[in-house]
């Protein structure tokens, strides 16, 4: 699985991409989302306020219960701000 | 047509090329978003907007193509910049073309609330006190979610 990091928590992970191969058990964003803070303190503080956050699945905005698999491109960011 | 690119664009030469030779066209509206020098209390020297490469354009289509379903448009434009900007710089264009007016413009400010609210992009700014990423507004929220009502039809928060 390709996980993507844009904005500040690409700052607080400290990577900008990385590949990862997440236990079987990760089955959605949210379960996804709760294995990525045990990764370390970066990813812990990247992900402590879940509120904050936006992910994307194969560059569609998804929701906690939406599905990851392997093959995915998954994408974390904060709410955007452009135009 | 959606176009993200690190490069100035000329604005009259894109709303020529929006409507020439589509005599349909009876009215352009154009939205231009330009860097402001001020954010709350503090001095912006200059912004560097970061964006997803793929998503964005992604989403540009997407909404985009929801203008094109919900309004009668010849043409639609929408150019973001990224990369270090200062202020004055121009960041965003939106055009729509429409043979009548109120086409345009409804259709061309839906473009630019859903874009702010969807399109992958962020804002870091510098300041005298340092960089800082912009938060997002939930003005830019509610102004998008107005949206949700059919055109022509919302008449309870449109006035913002």
């Amino acid at each position: 699985m390709k996980l993507l990091y844009f904005a500040w928590l690409k700052a607080k992970t400290g990577v900008a991409e990385e590949e990862l191969t997440p236990p079987p058990e990760v089955a959605t964003v949210a379960d996804l989302l709760a294995w990525l803070a045990t990764r370390g303190p970066g990813h812990a503080a990247a992900l402590a306020d879940l509120s904050a956050l936006r992910v994307a699945v194969n560059q569609e905005y998804a929701r906690p219960g939406d599905p990851v698999g392997p093959g995915d491109e998954v994408a974390l960011f904060p709410p955007v701000t452009g135009g | 047509m959606i176009r993200v690119q690190q490069e100035d664009f000329n604005v009259g030469a894109e709303v020529a090329a929006l409507s020439a030779g589509n005599h349909a066209v009876g009215g352009v509206a154009v939205f231009i978003g330009v860097v402001r020098d001020m954010a709350g209390d503090e001095t912006i020297g200059a912004m560097t907007l970061e964006h997803y490469p793929g998503m964005t354009e992604r989403m540009l289509q997407g909404i985009e193509a929801e203008a094109r379903e919900r309004w009668p448009l010849e043409a639609s434009l929408i150019i973001h910049r990224y990369g270090r900007l200062q202020p004055g710089d121009r960041i965003v264009l939106v055009a729509t073309a429409s043979a009548h007016r109120h086409a345009a413009f409804e259709a061309c400010e839906f473009l630019v609330d859903w874009l702010k609210t969807k399109a992958p992009f962020w804002k870091l700014e510098e300041t005298s006190a340092g960089t800082k990423w912009v938060e997002a507004k939930s003005s830019d929220d509610q102004a998008a979610a107005r949206w949700h009502t059919a055109p022509g039809t919302d008449t309870s928060d449109a006035a913002e």
